[in-house]
């Protein structure tokens, strides 16, 4: 015979997936996020967004190039998400260096040092950011002004910021001043973080990954509900000092946390069960956090702990086996 | 109410290219090459030796212990030798040549197209005869069907499912046979419940086989206790267990027989090969391949005897296309590549897939990103990421732990993971050593 | 404030006493006496966990050892007899001189002697791809080239050969552990006795099939013609199978199987180039 045939281990045939697909298919999941937050940041989102995102790209091939000796995998989007996920999670007037440092942070320490993609314990982005945090605490807790502000203020606090404030000097919650109110934190006219602020736009994003199957529904469920629910008790027993939970859901970096950081594929758990205890993990964490911690938000503490616990969730909760124990 | 199985499954195109192609007679090739190994278990004796004269039906092959079966010669004219040739398992095996002269047929086989109704044998005798006539199951796993016949001690078959789920893609040989021996398949599936002592049996067919659901159904008002359940297309379907489940909603535990769940499956070839065997004599020695792909010019479904080699039926089918990449001898989730075209149809071959060199190479191999995907459409419920990564750094007695000696090799995993990663390539491997490990505990 | 710091102190040094009596008592009741000399030999063997002595490691090994009457069966494969030697006088015990040996792999059917009739597109191991068919090639024996061996190897011994598809044991590295020749799963590789200078007469070639199917599949296969069995002046060369093979410890090194061999799957490594004629060769050579 003329040509050679080719032989492999069944099965033979695959389907259209792609590793590169599920990553672009989280990108689209963020625009409309990223396009709320140039519309209220204006030019200085995107600034920080592209610095970001090339940072990430840049850091990723030549570490994997010089350092790891490997062929470089930055075509596979990962890096891009990671470039996206870590400009929303820092308020869009940062220096432009910091955010050059936070991604050498993100894919030198959170996830090249582990050796790349599918190996890294922690989600990169937020090692970026959590990074940053600790090192340029006033940096990265001044918020730019958004354009939905009076002309002679020059920076914003948060809600969660106002909210803690009241917690530490028992001011209460009906007597705080400038919090805004639902619908406007809903729909994003808000301050925060390039990406947090609106959480309308997130679930939009979230609702797309699920419909691809890019994400599963117990991670950001278990989360919500947990926050949910526990803010509620303290709401319940003593409205006064605590806000009302749905405010909890709203604020902050919740909503963008649980869907599109906690539902990191790398780095959550592989089955449903282990992915609500993990949720149910993170909601706990992030309220005892905004409750009792030091600083006013914890989602971003909350999944990197979970994060270490992956392994071992994974290691105990197995998925419902066929024919039983 | 469409049923289906609980865990896991996936869902590939279908590709039933030959689905509306009549079975045709495949003619008679020149020479034929019949391996002694056709089915699990211990491989035949040759009976017959260089320049003997055989005929159509005649034993060449006997038996050599209980799960072992009879081969019989698929053509009349002289053996040339008895040797070894590769046949779909990718090694060289024994088996028979013989070379074609004329078409005669050992004396008692009813060659007519009559449907014989009246049962006129007892249960023993037709699980004797189902093993004198060489019946193994014709779905592909090749398991000798008078064992299956006979439980256990201690255990008791209630129910009797035939598979006519055809999940692989691009296969149509068991849809076609729903369509055109319907009569007979129904008659076959009485034999199997007399012989069996059951009085329950249901055909588990997939809706994408609408016209065979609907004619079965219609033959089944004929037939005491036969009935008909469509099923969701999904696969595995046609998996044992996982039919087990879809019809019966019952579990077959980790490591046991479906008898342990009162069920015995058989597939409808195998149920029509009974028919025949019984009610016309004809021992098991020519069977339905579909040959097809993409690139085939006359995708199609032959009555073949076993033995054709691989080129007679592509010729057959239009000839090889010119871009042919890889052949496989089955369908593409479970079936095995071949090397070469002279490898022979044997009981077990349900189809002959062409692939155009497109299709044929793997995707390059990605780091895994943890999606879970493998995971979640295990239709036995295992983690196929862990098991890959156990295989492959050889950590044997986790694996056993984490019960990879329940993976079915339905490939699954391998077909839906992102990364193009060969999951069920080491997951077999490990299978492999650890099976190696448990029978040497167990001596 | 100085008071502070005395009852300190003072809490300090109660528990930190404490805890080093009962720390004390636990160690003597859960004392474990272990022969010293464990240690010992342990310290004289390479360290290199190799398994190559059948042993779960050296620390395993060097037990065995303290605990067997005579070491006979005992080698060290990696030391040699001079580590033996030094596990012998540690013990008291008188060394048994092994020969040492190395690795080889008896396939010598390299891309331009084996031609392809198929190609492998899977998981790239011997294993995987030798439970999916028998090869590349028509010979159903031969190297699949993967490197299972390579993989299986602690001692960077055998290289990948891309441009001969069949890998190569570095002599001078292999400690003949035997890792590869559990390693392949085609059996191919032997643990041969180390002759003199890395010299080396071997059958490479593990083909049974017959002479014809053989030669077809490839250009070197040993086609059990006997001839080489015929020649051998020292009853090394066994017939089985239509395969010669020579028993590395009754070989001599004549190479006269070499010159007789019609295909050339006798293969000899590591000599002086031959002169003219090799018929006459053969008395000049020094028989080793």
């Amino acid at each position: 015979m003329s040509k050679l045939l080719t032989v492999s281990p069944s099965p033979h045939v695959h389907s259209s997936e792609s590793t590169q697909k599920i990553m672009l298919r989280v990108v689209y999941a963020m625009i409309p996020a990223m396009i709320w937050g140039i519309y209220m940041f204006g030019l200085d989102a995107v600034r920080i967004g592209l610095l970001s995102v090339l940072s990430c790209l840049a850091v990723e091939f030549l570490i994997q190039k010089y350092i790891m000796k490997a062929k470089p995998s930055i075509t596979d989007g990962s890096a891009l998400i990671t470039g996206v996920l870590l400009a929303f999670n820092v308020p869009a007037s940062l220096p432009w260096w910091i955010i050059i440092i936070g991604a050498i942070a993100a894919m030198g320490v959170g996830k090249l040092s582990f050796g790349g993609l599918g190996s890294n314990v922690f989600n990169p982005a937020l090692v970026g950011r959590v990074f940053l945090l600790i090192s340029f605490p006033v940096q990265m807790t001044s918020w730019p002004v958004t354009r939905m502000m009076e002309v002679d203020a020059v920076s914003a606090a948060t809600p969660l910021a106002i909210i803690k404030e009241g917690i530490k000097n028992g001011i209460p919650v009906s007597q705080l001043q400038r919090l805004p109110n639902l619908s406007d934190m809903a729909i994003g006219f808000n301050h925060g973080s390039m990406g947090e602020i609106s959480a309308l736009l997130l679930v939009l994003g979230g609702l797309y990954m699920l419909w691809k199957k890019v994400i599963t529904w117990q991670t950001p469920v278990s989360i919500i509900l947990t926050v949910l629910v526990v803010s509620g008790i303290f709401w319940v027993v003593n409205p006064e000092m605590y806000v009302n939970p749905v405010y909890h859901i709203f604020t902050g970096g919740l909503m963008l946390g649980a869907i599109f950081m906690a539902t990191d594929m790398v780095t959550s758990p592989m089955t449903g069960k282990g992915q609500l205890i993990y949720g149910i993990g993170i909601g706990l964490i992030t309220i005892s956090i905004r409750m009792f911690g030091a600083y006013p938000e914890g989602i971003s503490f909350a999944i990197l702990i979970m994060n270490a616990f992956v392994p071992l969730i994974n290691m105990y909760i197995k998925p419902k086996r066929f024919g039983g124990q | 109410m469409l049923k289906t199985f609980k865990i896991g499954g996936v869902h590939p195109p279908e590709n039933k290219l030959s689905k509306d192609k009549k079975i045709e007679v495949l003619p008679l090739p020149k020479t034929v090459f019949i391996p002694v190994a056709q089915h699990i278990g211990a491989p035949a004796t040759p009976v017959v030796k260089k320049g003997d004269e055989v005929k159509v039906g005649q034993v060449i092959a006997q038996s050599s212990s209980f799960v072992s079966t009879n081969i019989h010669s698929s053509v009349s004219g002289k053996v040339t030798k008895v040797d070894f040739s590769a046949d779909s398992s990718g090694y060289p095996k024994q088996g028979i040549f013989i070379t074609v002269e004329g078409d005669e047929w050992m004396e008692g086989i009813d060659r007519s197209e009559d449907l014989v109704k009246e049962i006129s044998v007892d249960g023993p005798e037709i699980v004797k005869k189902i093993q004198e006539a060489g019946i193994v199951g014709l779905g592909g796993a090749t398991f000798p069907t008078h064992v299956k016949l006979v439980p256990p001690k201690g255990m008791k078959a209630e129910v009797l499912l035939i598979n006519g789920v055809e999940c692989e893609p691009y296969l149509t040989s068991d849809h076609r046979l729903m369509l055109e021996k319907a009569d007979e398949i129904m008659v076959g599936i009485q034999l199997l419940m007399k012989a069996m002592g059951v009085d329950k049996a249901v055909i588990g067919i997939e809706n994408n086989k609408p016209d065979a659901i609907k004619l079965l159904n219609e033959k089944c008002a004929a037939y005491n206790g036969v009935s008909v359940q469509a099923l969701k297309v999904q696969y595995p379907q046609g998996g044992e267990k996982q039919l087990i489940n879809a019809v019966t909603g019952k579990e077959v535990p980790s490591g046991a027989l479906p008898i342990a769940v009162g069920a015995v499956v058989s597939n409808v070839g195998t149920a029509f090969a009974v028919y025949e065997a019984i009610q016309k004599n004809k021992p098991l020695f020519e069977r339905v391949v579909t040959v097809t792909g993409k690139g085939v010019e006359k995708p199609s479904n032959f009555m073949v005897r076993v033995g054709t080699a691989t080129s007679e039926l592509i010729e057959a089918a239009g000839g090889l296309p010119e871009n042919t990449g890889k052949i496989i001898s089955g369908g593409p989730m479970m079936g095995r590549a071949i090397a070469s075209l002279d490898v022979p149809v044997t009981k077990g071959t349900s189809g002959l897939l062409l692939m155009q060199k497109e299709e044929s190479k793997r995707e390059e191999i990605q780091a895994c990103i943890r999606c879970s995907r493998c995971t979640s459409v295990c239709p036995m419920g295992l983690e196929p990421y862990l098991l890959m990564t156990l295989g492959e750094k050889q950590i044997f007695e986790r694996a056993e732990n984490e019960r990879i000696m329940d993976c079915i090799e339905c490939g699954s995993c391998s077909y839906t993971c992102p990364s193009s990663r060969p999951l069920l390539d080491y997951i077999r491997f490990g299978k492999g050593k650890v099976g190696a490990m448990i029978r040497s505990r167990k001596k | 404030m100085s008071i502070t710091v005395v009852y300190t102190i003072a809490t300090l040094a109660v528990i930190g006493a404490a805890a080093a009596v009962i720390l004390y008592f636990v160690a003597q009741k859960f004392k474990v006496i272990e022969d010293p000399r464990i240690d010992d030999v342990d310290e004289a063997l390479p360290g290199a966990n190799c398994g190559g002595c059948g042993y779960a490691g050296c620390r395993a090994f060097a037990e065995a050892c303290v605990k067997a009457s005579a070491l006979g069966d005992l080698n060290c494969p990696v030391g040699g007899n001079e580590t033996m030697s030094n596990v012998a006088s540690i013990l008291g015990l008188e060394a048994v001189k092994k020969d040492p040996r190395v690795a080889y792999i008896r396939c010598n059917g390299t891309c331009d002697h084996r031609p392809k009739t198929s190609s492998f597109n899977g998981a790239t191991t011997c294993a995987i791809a030798s439970s999916v068919y028998s090869g590349e090639s028509d010979c159903q024996f031969g190297c699949l080239g993967y490197g299972d061996c390579f993989d299986a190897c602690d001692f960077d011994a055998i290289e990948l050969r891309s441009d001969l598809g069949v890998p190569q044991i570095i002599d001078d590295k292999c400690v003949a552990c035997g890792a590869c020749v559990d390693a392949c799963p085609k059996n191919l590789i032997e643990l041969r006795k180390k002759m003199p200078k890395n010299r080396k007469v071997v059958v490479s070639c593990r083909n049974q099939d017959k002479g014809g199917v053989a030669k077809k599949a490839c250009s070197v296969a040993c086609i059990g013609c006997s001839k080489c069995f015929k020649e051998c002046p020292f009853d090394a060369i066994t017939m089985e199978n239509n395969l010669a093979y020579i028993d590395s410890d009754k070989c001599k090194l004549c190479r006269k199987c070499v010159a007789v061999c019609p295909t050339g799957a006798i293969i000899e490594e590591n000599f002086p180039p031959r002169k003219v004629k090799p018929e006459e060769k053969k008395e000049t050579e020094p028989v080793n």
